[in-house]
């Protein structure tokens, strides 16, 4: 296997006196789909905002590309990141939201094309074209000028989706994309997804309630507890025939809830 | 006591000449205000403790002192310490900074509207925290706070007559000398009043448009 894209290593995460992750280990391979699944609170939607530099860690390493992403070298000696690494390292990350977090005061191109303009220095002719090349890919090639507001929630998360796209970014986070929706918006997101997911080699980290979604979309999914992992391994095996009592337990949950498997 | 239309109209030209520079010095002060309130505002958000507890403690001594001793004390007493200013500009730096003080509340009521997934978003885009503010923090807390802003810029006009108190020929202090010289007070202090209230007036009416065009923020 080739060096993993994403490393962590004894990953420790504390909010105060409370360990929300503890003693975490996992790799990602480059192109990998992975599927994080278990109860709220369990810790997966932390891991993402910690891969996106949204929260600090408590202690342990991460790597992204091969580089530490909380730590960095000066003289000779590793030590904590500083805000300029992390810009650096951000580069290679995008993260699409649960509340989309569009910028209400923009318009759907501005969403689109202000990080790369500011942060990549590319001309408004470039941004633009790309923005709309984006719009297209994910169905909203006539909606560009709209404003976020005049928008239903389905549209503003393919359009957040295609903001994080147009960075460029290696390695895309979904934190829940499609809990805040409505159930009959969620199918065109996870539809823009499975596209994405089929046509790159991004490699794409996917918290989800959405078992059916995470059973087609993942090559692995993770099931996390009280911040550890319980149990991984392919979607048909964690899904149908899963080895851990609490695995088991949360899917009889989830499935006594209606949802398909 | 009989109202002198003449000599109404003899000291208008003294009473305008003062009230111009009631509004210079308000113009100026907002000015201050504006910009010294956005900066205390910023500094008390820091994560570096000592500069926002820093700045916490000089916003409250600021406020919990009156305008009128500040105003003394920046032209009477600083130059005791080497520091002389002419009377417009200590006035103006006097209201202005007292002002931010108020104006850096505003700004923090404007700031904290903004919800948490804008700065989450402006991160997770890759966005410095100077190109977050200027692009995504600001152009959303400004208009919110647009009418609390305009109060207080009036509220500041009415205290200008302070700065009477430390030399500086603003309408009332024009008025007091025209008084003092021709022991008349009920025209010259009744045409204060009345140049006061009509820009009050005003104030008000554009006041309310801008609450309803943009909404009133809870400070």
């Amino acid at each position: 296997m080739d060096q993993p894209i994403i490393r962590i290593q004894n990953l420790q995460k504390s909010f105060g006196t409370l360990t929300v992750i503890d003693g975490l280990n996992f790799d990602v391979a480059k192109g990998e789909k992975l599927a994080l699944i278990g109860p709220s609170g369990s810790g997966k939607t932390t891991i993402l905002r910690i891969l996106m530099t949204l929260e600090g860690i408590s202690g342990g390493r991460i790597e992204i590309c091969g580089e530490p992403l909380y730590h960095m070298q000066r003289n000779g000696a590793e030590v904590p990141a500083d805000e300029a690494h992390l810009h650096r390292m951000r580069r290679y990350i995008g993260m699409v939201f649960q509340h989309f977090n569009l910028f209400p005061h923009k318009s759907v191109l501005q969403n689109i094309t202000l990080a790369p303009m500011l942060t990549k220095g590319e001309t408004r002719a470039a941004a633009d074209k790309r923005a709309r090349e984006l719009l297209d890919m994910v169905g909203l090639a006539d909606k560009a000028g709209y404003m976020p507001s005049q928008l239903s929630g389905g549209q503003k998360q393919r359009v957040a989706i295609a903001r994080a796209l147009a960075l460029q970014p290696q390695i895309m986070l979904f934190d829940e994309v499609t809990s805040a929706l409505d159930p009959e918006l969620v199918e065109e997101v996870l539809e823009v997804m499975k596209r994405l997911a089929a046509e790159t080699d991004m490699t794409m980290l996917l918290v989800t309630h959405e078992m059916g979604f995470a059973h087609d979309f993942a090559d692995r999914v993770l099931f996390f507890d009280r911040g550890r992992i319980v149990e991984q391994g392919p979607p048909k095996q964690i899904f149908t025939a899963p080895a851990e009592d609490r695995t088991k337990s949360f899917l009889r949950k989830i499935i006594a809830a209606g949802q398909r498997v | 006591m009989e109202w002198d239309w003449d000599f109404a109209w003899s000291i208008m030209p003294t009473l305008l000449a003062g009230f111009r520079i009631t509004l210079i010095a308000t113009f100026l002060g907002a000015i201050v205000a504006a910009v010294l309130g956005l900066v205390f505002a910023i500094l008390r958000r820091s994560s570096n403790r000592w500069l926002s507890r820093g700045t916490s403690f000089v916003v409250e001594f600021i406020r919990g002192t009156p305008l009128l001793v500040q105003l003394y004390f920046i032209f009477y007493v600083l130059p005791d310490l080497g520091l002389r200013l002419p009377a417009l500009m200590a006035g103006v730096i006097g209201m202005g900074l007292h002002y931010a003080t108020y104006a850096a509340e505003v700004y923090r009521g404007g700031i904290e509207s903004v919800p948490r997934g804008q700065w989450e978003a402006a991160r997770a885009t890759n966005l410095t925290t100077r190109q977050t503010w200027l692009h995504v923090i600001l152009p959303q807390a400004v208009p919110p706070m647009i009418p609390a802003m305009a109060n207080y810029l009036l509220a500041m006009f009415k205290e200008t007559p302070l700065l009477s108190a430390i030399t500086v020929l603003e309408l009332m202090n024009q008025a007091k000398s025209v008084a003092n010289s021709s022991y008349r007070y009920v025209e010259p202090m009744t045409l204060v009043g009345v140049m006061f209230l009509i820009v009050s007036l005003l104030s008000v009416i554009a006041l309310r448009w801008l609450e309803r065009r943009y909404g009133r923020v809870s400070q």
